[in-house]
């Protein structure tokens, strides 16, 4: 017998009770599902991850009161909240400790505001925030039109700004925005350069931007309290351990950190951020594991359940089939067939839908569409191992029946 | 519809005398073979003792009153069912020591049996029926098609191929079953009651076709209690309460 007709066979029988068929294969395609889904939403966004969340320039670590936005576990809020800010006089004194180190020492605070000019406005909360010259390094900007700031802009606390494309967009959709004066919040600021275009990552429109001197920005905003971030990038890939080293021992020390106390601050960079997302993508994943490994499970049970309620309606047949012929192994082979084209049918509506759904996921979140084979391959695998599994116990007893009193049943 | 036309010849016009083929080698022994079926306190001898030998390229039939063991007999002949006790040989090999799957190659491939109840599968279409031996016989699919085609012609019924057994009467489903037990082309058939359920016309056209066959050095046991059909066989066994009664030429 070929296998192609025992797949015929089976496809025949299962056809007869069509919603049977179809319900025991929604079992396995709800496990296969769940499972497949959040890998490929996981893998989706593992690849973006690692372009979307380097918002860091290359061998900077970043330094700040609170940790990165991505925590496992149970996040400590109260400790971090207890820190003292870092403040404007802490990271000056941490860039003058780090001057024999790196140059590229960039400070930033965040706010948020809406930008004006000549009647036209940004949308109420882009990125408003103060910074320096290092911030283009330090943050993987560039200037599209216009200039940087200067050490001098800072020094002087000159009030003026770099407008993101969208900002751009936004109050100078036919003119040149540079030598013109904006508002932003109540703030009059002339505007020396614009961003180049950087797009969105996970949802964030990261050109809704507009920086400004954080000597200005601190004054015009009357902050005292609000925390620095700090960024530092070391001059090569060599020597980031030893500016990473120096940076923690020249916060201390801005700090004023007595030898035995912990660091009150965070350090984290590109490769950090990355593994924090690893670990929460880690644990999503496994607990999309153990679910579906439960409904999988759940639907074996209910193929050999179907399987077994089958072999005895068919017990005539399996009678008359025998009676003309057909080997054990035969039998075998048919109800073995009709239990794995169950269960792998529904595995591959399982894995579709997954994609599918997985992918929605993804890119609702900006990652882009993947289709991850190891891990339907790995599912289609599972499901027939299923099928064989579930469905051996009832198509060896359809084998081992006698024809005769196959044949009398009724 | 018309009636048959009175030309049609009744099956008892049979030209007699019929040819007698020298029997071949020994196929079937059974010795003081028994069949008991205990139900509750009850035990029913389905068979108390038979002993029969049948050699290649007889023609026999079985008669007999309804429950005297016929269809236990036959089963137990086809490799079907296994006695109480006594030992049945098939070509010279003891039935009791053979495993499942050498008593299946032996009812694919020696012997064709016609159930008295057709034992069609009632999903599968006439042509698919047929097809099912030669399925398990390991047929490429295009030659399967054919026989089983030629097999369905063979008992007229070559326009019936994509009915279903509940599409057809009953006896054109009985024609089915003989298709069936002759696609493999076995040396025996084993026949309970091919006639059952034809009309006389077609009963004469099946006793022609075993004829045919007997003539071709195949071996024939038909169980049936016509005497028009016995008739047609060089010997009759009659059973009575699970025992033989007479056997002796016809
Ligand atoms: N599975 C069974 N269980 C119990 N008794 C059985 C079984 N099969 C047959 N019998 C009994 O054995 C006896 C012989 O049955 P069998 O079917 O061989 O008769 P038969 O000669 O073929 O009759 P008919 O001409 O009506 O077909 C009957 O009395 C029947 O009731
Ligand atoms: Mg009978």
């Amino acid at each position: 017998m070929n296998p192609s007709e025992v797949i015929r066979m089976a496809l025949a029988s299962l056809g007869v009770h069509k919603l049977r068929s179809i319900l025991t294969m929604g079992g396995i395609t709800i496990g296969v599902f769940s499972v497949i889904g959040v890998m490929t939403a996981v893998s989706a966004l593992r690849t973006s991850v690692e372009t979307g969340l380097s918002f860091l320039g290359s061998n900077v670590f970043q330094i700040s009161k609170w940790p990165t936005g991505i925590q496992v576990g149970g996040f400590n809020r109260e400790k971090y909240r207890k820190r003292r800010p870092i403040t404007y006089a802490e990271a000056q004194r941490y860039r003058a400790l780090m001057a024999g180190t790196t140059d590229v020492v960039r400070l930033v605070s965040w706010g948020d505001g809406q930008a004006f000019y000549a009647g036209r406005q940004s949308s109420p909360n882009l990125d408003y925030g103060g910074t320096d010259e290092n911030f283009l390094a330090a943050n993987q900007e560039s200037i599209d039109a216009g200039r940087n700031f200067t050490a001098a802009d800072v020094e002087l606390r000159r009030p003026v700004a770099i407008v993101g494309q969208t900002v751009l967009a936004a109050l100078f959709p036919s003119e040149s925005p540079l030598g013109r004066s904006i508002k932003v919040n109540k703030h009059i600021y002339t505007v020396i350069g614009t961003f180049a275009k950087k797009g969105t990552s996970f949802g964030w429109d990261q050109d809704e931007i507009v920086m400004v001197p954080i000597s200005r920005f601190l004054e015009d905003n009357g902050i005292k309290h609000s925390s620095i971030n700090i960024a530092t990038q070391a001059e090569s890939q060599a020597a980031y351990g030893d500016t990473l080293a120096q940076g923690i021992i020249a916060m201390r020390l801005a700090r004023k950190l007595p030898p035995e106390a912990e660091n009150d601050f965070d350090v984290y960079s590109n490769d950090s951020l990355v593994a924090a997302f690893a670990q929460v993508a880690d644990s999503v994943s496994e607990g999309a594991f153990v679910v579906s490994a439960i409904a999988l499970l759940a639907s074996g049970v209910g193929i050999m359940n179907i399987m077994l309620v089958s072999v005895t309606e068919r017990t005539k047949e399996i009678g008359v089939r025998k009676s003309i012929g057909a080997r054990r192994v035969n039998i075998l082979a048919q109800f073995l067939v009709e239990a794995v084209v169950l269960s792998v049918a529904g595995g591959l509506a399982g894995i579709l839908l997954g994609v599918v759904a997985g992918d929605i996921a993804a890119s609702k979140l900006n990652a882009g569409i993947v289709f991850p084979w190891g891990w339907a391959l790995a599912g289609l695998l599972v499901c027939t191992g299923i099928g064989v599994g579930f469905g051996f116990y009832p198509a060896l007893r359809a084998a081992k029946m006698d024809p005769i009193d196959a044949l009398r049943y009724e | 519809m018309n009636p048959p036309p009175e030309a049609s010849p009744p099956p008892a016009a049979l030209p007699r005398p019929r040819p007698i083929r020298p029997p071949g080698p020994l196929v079937i022994a059974i010795d003081d073979v028994a069949k008991l079926y205990v139900m509750g306190e009850e035990t029913i001898h389905a068979l108390r003792s038979v002993s029969l030998r049948i050699h290649r390229n007889e023609y026999l039939a079985i008669m007999g009153p309804s429950g005297s063991g016929k269809s236990t007999l036959m089963n137990m002949l086809g490799c079907l069912d296994t006695p109480t006790s006594g030992r049945y040989e098939f070509n010279g090999r003891n039935v009791a020591a053979m495993d499942d799957d050498e008593l299946a190659a032996i009812r694919n491939r020696e012997i064709g049996f016609v159930f008295q109840t057709f034992n069609l599968l009632p999903r599968s279409n006439a042509l698919r029926n047929v097809e099912l031996p030669l399925i398990y016989a390991g047929l490429p699919p295009e030659e399967r098609r054919e026989r089983a085609r030629q097999a369905l012609a063979d008992v007229g019924l070559g326009n019936r191929l994509d009915h279903k057994p509940a599409e057809l009467s009953g006896g054109q489903r009985q024609r089915v079953a003989i298709a069936r037990a002759l696609v493999n082309r076995p040396s025996i058939l084993l026949a309970d009651e091919p006639t059952g359920n034809l009309d006389s016309q077609t009963g004469v056209e099946i006793m022609a076709l075993f004829e045919e066959l007997y003539e071709r050095g195949n071996t024939l046991i038909v169980v049936t209690h016509e005497e028009d059909v016995a008739r047609h066989a060089r010997r009759i066994v009659r059973l009575r309460d699970g025992l033989i009664a007479s056997d002796e030429p016809a």
